[in-house]
């Protein structure tokens, strides 16, 4: 059989599939972004005769409005202190479960990924009870500290925090088990020809384990990272936005605007504004992986 | 001795994490079946004083959970059936036929991995809005029936097939498709189990999606109506418990049975959650 009929049955093959994505992700990509670009609101909901182009109007009246630098700030906020948290706990995890002196873990690499797979509303359920200032178990525990009550979310200085620890417990087993398998891939003659030379443990940590980690670091700050702008479930259900609005994020703001509000050429506008920033991310980081691969 | 106190140290570090890790989980399934009001007490009781079933009984007999979680298990049965035929057969050209722009266009999908799936909600709404999908499964599975992810994954497992079985059937006079249905996916299976268990979970425990296309609550998942229940019957602790379990126990369940078909998708690459 020539090439070219097999060329044919790879596209029939391939067809269904890139249809799908074409159709109900490509396209819809660029759709938002001419939608940021309208008024599309509800009444054009209604009838889409009542929409029109606006240029850069939506752009123009996001960074004229407060509550868009609010929930920018608030993003930043967990981005940049969930991060980095989530993924030296998991790091750290994954180094003591890598032990040879840990016992018991395959048992506890599972329990580890529980939280990982539960659904995030549930959890969120579960942390509201737990953060409650009356009677939650977490200021049951910490009065024994002569700690609190705490108003966990309903502080405007503690409630994005509350939310951070939630978001690091449920998913800091996801970023372990990755570590732990590039823990796996560093070879052991590594480690003993720095024994031989007496080389401390810490040494050997920060001379062989964390160069060797580096990609693997890199691979998953960057999709935890990604991961955290798109903050939203927990805000919804765990306060709402609040308090005061400490704890709206991005994609929260554009949920309200898009589909509370209807005003969804604004709200995609806000999308785009999310996407700019997560691509300037990425790229960031793959520029500083290429230069480190130099 | 230094040797004992490490490992002291360890062990006990590793018995807090997981004893941290654990205990919301199993504070929510005690909780879940205390009486009325008791968990809302102080100090917070750690165990029913009279274990009930009432909260469970409410939620299926009062509360359509039941309804949720068919509708639930509808929607990601169906987007993990068809999303699995789709990539598996999409994975396996990109694997395994020569063609003009393949690595381009493989290249062109991996790059959409960065674009933020809530960029495409709003005209994904208005389209389904046309289509008349608005507040139907149809609406709420589409745009899952296929993945760039998936079809990366299987593209990995299949790019290690050695060619000459392909050839080899062939040679036999097999057709394309057949070489696919005979060949390739039977030796596919457990790469096919990774990424259906990924599907399934990753649809059940989705959010966002069903939250802006189901509008009736008829329609509601698992997760939009427990979020939902929450709103209606946030100082029903013990209700909101038992919900909870509902909604958690059939993935943990599944990933507890197919854990190590699970982890192998995360060690094949970037998963996007």
């Amino acid at each position: 059989m020539n090439a070219a009929p097999r060329a044919a049955a790879a596209w029939i093959f391939l067809s269904p599939a890139l249809a799908v994505i074409g159709i109900f992700f490509v396209l819809p990509v660029l759709a938002a972004f001419a939608l940021s670009f309208t008024d599309f609101d509800i009444y054009a909901l209604g009838n889409w005769d009542y929409f029109r182009f606006v240029g850069f109007q939506n752009y123009v009246r996001i960074f004229e409005t407060p509550l868009f630098w609010t929930a920018l700030r608030n993003t930043f906020y967990f981005v940049l202190a969930g991060g980095p948290l989530s993924v030296a706990v998991s790091l750290g995890t994954a180094l003591m479960l890598h032990s040879k002196l840990a016992r018991f873990r395959t048992f506890y690499r599972t329990v580890f990924f529980l939280p990982v797979v539960s659904s995030l509303i549930a959890v969120a359920i579960i942390w509201r009870y737990l953060y409650h200032p009356a009677h939650g178990l977490l200021n049951y525990a910490l009065s024994f500290a002569g700690i609190g009550p705490v108003d966990w979310l309903g502080d405007t200085a503690v409630a994005m925090p509350a939310i951070i620890v939630m978001a690091v417990w449920k998913n800091f087993g996801y970023n372990m088990l990755i570590f732990l398998a590039g823990l796996q891939n560093i070879p052991d003659d590594l480690y003993e020809a720095a024994h031989l030379d007496g080389a401390s443990g810490w040494q050997q940590f920060r001379s062989i384990t964390l160069p060797m980690l580096k990609p693997t670091t890199v691979f998953v700050v960057m999709i935890t990272v990604i991961g955290y702008f798109q903050l939203f479930a927990e805000p919804y259900v765990m306060t709402q936005g609040g308090p005061l609005n400490s704890t709206t994020s991005i994609v929260y703001l554009m949920y309200e605007q898009g589909f509370r509000w209807w005003s969804m050429g604004f709200a995609a506008a806000i999308a785009f504004v999310l996407f700019a920033i997560i691509l300037a991310f990425t790229l960031v980081q793959m520029l500083l992986q290429r230069s480190v691969k130099r | 001795m230094k040797r004992r106190t490490m490992s002291l140290l360890l062990n006990s570090g590793l018995f807090l994490i997981g004893l941290t890790t654990l205990a919301p989980v199993l504070w929510m399934l005690s909780a879940s079946f205390m009486p009325s009001g008791e968990a809302g007490t102080f100090p917070p009781p750690l165990f029913p004083s009279a274990p009930t079933l009432e909260h469970y009984a409410a939620l299926t007999e009062r509360l359509s959970m039941m309804r949720y979680f068919l509708n639930s298990f509808i929607i990601a049965g169906s987007v993990t059936v068809v999303s699995t035929l789709l990539n598996s057969m999409a994975g396996f050209a990109f694997a395994k036929y020569q063609f003009a722009g393949r690595d381009r266009l493989f290249g062109a999908l991996l790059s959409g991995m960065v674009v933020p799936a809530q960029v495409t909600m709003l005209p994904l709404f208005l389209m389904m809005k046309e289509m008349g999908f608005v507040n139907t499964y149809v609406g709420a599975v589409i745009p899952g029936m296929a993945s760039i992810f998936g079809i990366f994954l299987i593209r990995q497992f299949v790019s290690a097939i050695p060619d000459s079985l392909i050839e080899a059937a062939r040679i036999d006079g097999g057709s394309e498709f057949r070489i696919y249905r005979t060949v390739i996916l039977p030796l596919c299976k457990p790469i096919l189990l990774t990424l259906a268990l990924f599907t399934f979970m990753g649809t059940w425990n989705d959010f966002m999606w069903p939250l802006i296309i189901m509008t009736d609550q008829s329609n509601y998942t698992l997760q939009v109506g427990l979020a939902n229940l929450m709103g209606e019957h946030v100082l029903d602790l013990e209700l909101m418990m038992a919900g909870s379990v509902v909604t958690i126990i059939p993935v943990l369940a599944l990933f507890l049975v197919f854990q190590k078909h699970y982890v192998r998708g995360i060690m094949v690459g970037g998963v996007k959650e």
